[in-house]
Parts: structure tokens; sequence; C-alpha cells
């Protein structure tokens, strides 16, 4: 029982439709929306490593770290966002973020 | 030879298991527990996989930091979730239908793909045999080299991150009084003090 490339990439597969499925169904939760994008990255982060192992080649780690600073920061941002919105507003649904009528 | 298999299908299964949580559970702070299992999880696969140093990084940012944030975050804004649930059930036909598109999508590239055969001569920077070399410091020699400008736009990244997160959400109450420096050295005589001639019996 050899656990190839494919199994990786299965695990990332199944990561990543589990991530936009978690968009759609939590419209209204940020926070969710937030972890869901989390969880795209981490598919993603799955997918550059198991390439980079079975393909011999060093450099999808790097990239796997440059996707994790990247993460970082968006988790980061995002939650000085909900935090300045929910101070304004007192909530933090999704439909009530119309007031640029976008 | 069973043994990465075993531990394989426990990351994985503990891994997606726990993801689905994260997008069901009803209360958002189990949502953030089940991320963090998830995370520690994907930190094993990536143990199985050779990449012992992200695998560390994983654990550090992920459960040390972002997933400590989420849980700050839920914790300290006063929201009913409860409320935020609603239309659950409405959104999940066309969320089902999106997502099973994408999985069949992936499904079908991952039963069809294969590897160029001259990739192997194109590898740039190939990874080095464990035996002399470990991951972390393999990582190491590739980073501070050749990438070395992808790790300073990195940096950047987080200090523009960092910077944004504190303007976004510090703010300056009216009514609090704090110190300023630049008044108070820019103070003289003539402003501080004021002599005034008192007549006896008057007052001011």
């Amino acid at each position: 029982m050899i656990i190839g490339l494919g199994h990786y990439l299965t695990v990332a597969a199944i990561l990543f439709t589990i991530g936009i499925f978690g968009i759609f169904i939590n419209r209204k939760n940020v926070i969710v929306i937030l972890m869901s994008i989390e969880l795209i990255l981490l598919a993603v982060n799955i997918n550059l490593v198991a390439f980079s192992t079975f393909l011999g080649d060093i450099v999808g780690q790097v990239y796997a770290l440059i996707v994790l600073t990247v993460a970082a920061a968006e988790a980061a941002i995002g939650l000085a966002i909900l935090v300045a919105y929910f101070r304004n507003r007192g909530s933090i649904a999704v439909e009530d973020v119309n007031l640029m009528k976008g | 030879m069973i043994l990465p298999a075993v531990f394989f299908y426990i990351f994985a299964g503990v891994c997606v298991a726990s993801a689905f949580m994260v997008i069901a559970a009803r209360n958002p702070v189990h949502s953030v527990l089940f991320l963090i299992l998830a995370f520690v999880n994907a930190a094993g696969l990536f143990i199985l996989l050779g990449a012992e140093f992200l695998a560390m990084i994983l654990v550090i940012v992920y459960v040390g930091a972002v997933a400590v944030l989420f849980l700050f975050v839920v914790m300290m804004l006063d929201v009913d979730f409860a409320e935020l649930r609603q239309g659950f059930l409405q959104y999940l036909p066309i969320g089902a239908v999106v997502g099973g598109i994408l999985l069949i999508e992936l499904v079908l590239v991952l039963f069809t793909w294969t590897i160029a055969p001259d990739v192997q001569q194109a590898i740039a920077t190939p990874a080095p045999p464990i035996a002399r070399m470990l991951n972390a410091e393999a990582l190491g020699h590739v980073l501070y080299t050749r990438y070395v400008y992808f790790f300073q736009a990195a940096g950047v990244v987080l200090l523009v991150a960092m910077i944004g997160a504190i303007v976004l959400t510090l703010q300056h109450k009216p009514n609090v009084k704090r110190q300023n420096i630049a008044n108070q050295v820019a103070r003289t005589r003539a402003t501080a003090i004021e002599i005034v001639k008192v007549r006896s019996g008057q007052g001011l």
C-alpha cells in the first residue's frame, strides 16, 4: 500500500471543495467565511508540498512558505476590518455590508 | 511500509472530517477549535511528506497565531451567532451544486494528469537527500540565496499587514487625557505663567 502523489492531491481537492462549500453555506457569517478561505489556502499548500516532495524539487516548499505568509497577513487584516466594522455597526452580517451600494 | 499508509489515512481522515466540522459547527468557537485540529493534522501530512520545517511553521503560525486570533475575535465580538445561521438550508442547494461541480472537475483532473517526461531535467533546485542535509537546512540554502527577494517580499507583506491591522483597530477616545510631549516641550515662560498684582483686600 504505497501512498503516492494522487492520495495527497485527493486530500487537497476534498479540502478545497469543503472550503468553497463553506463559503456558500455560511453566507452570513464573515468569521466562518474567513476560516473557509484558510482551508482553501491549506489545500493549496498541501498541493505545493506534495508536488515538491514527489518531484524532488524544494522550490515548492518555498512557495508554500510564501502562501503561508500571505494567509497569515490576510487573516490579520480581515479580522481587523471585522473588528472595526463591528465597532461602527454593531453587527457582522454580510447583508448589512451595503454602505457603498456595491 | 504499512505504517506510513496507516498514518496517512489517520491524518487525512481527521483533517477532512474536522475541516467539514469547521463549516458545519453551530458554534463559531467550535469551528475555530476544529480549524486548529485540521491544521495540526495537515502538519502531520507535511511530516509524512518530508517537509518538517513547514510542518512546524504550520503549527506555530496557524495554531499559535492565526487560530488564537480567530478565537479572540469570536469571543470578543458580542454577536448573536444563532441569527447568523438563518438561511443555512436556503444556501445549501447552490452550495452543493457548485461544490459538486468543483469536486467532479478536480477528480477528473486527478485521474487524467501525467507528469511531462522532461520535467526531471527542468528541476532548478533539486532537494538534497535526507542523509546529506535536513529539510530545514536545504530550505534555508534555497530560500536565502536564490529566493531571497521572495523572502524579503514576505517580510514586507507581514509588515504592511501589521501596520494595517493596527491602523484599523486603534481608536482614540475623545474624553481620555493623554500626554502631549510636543506641547510640553514647546512651552515657554510666557505661555506657562502669568504674574498678577493682587491688591490688598480686593482679590482677583
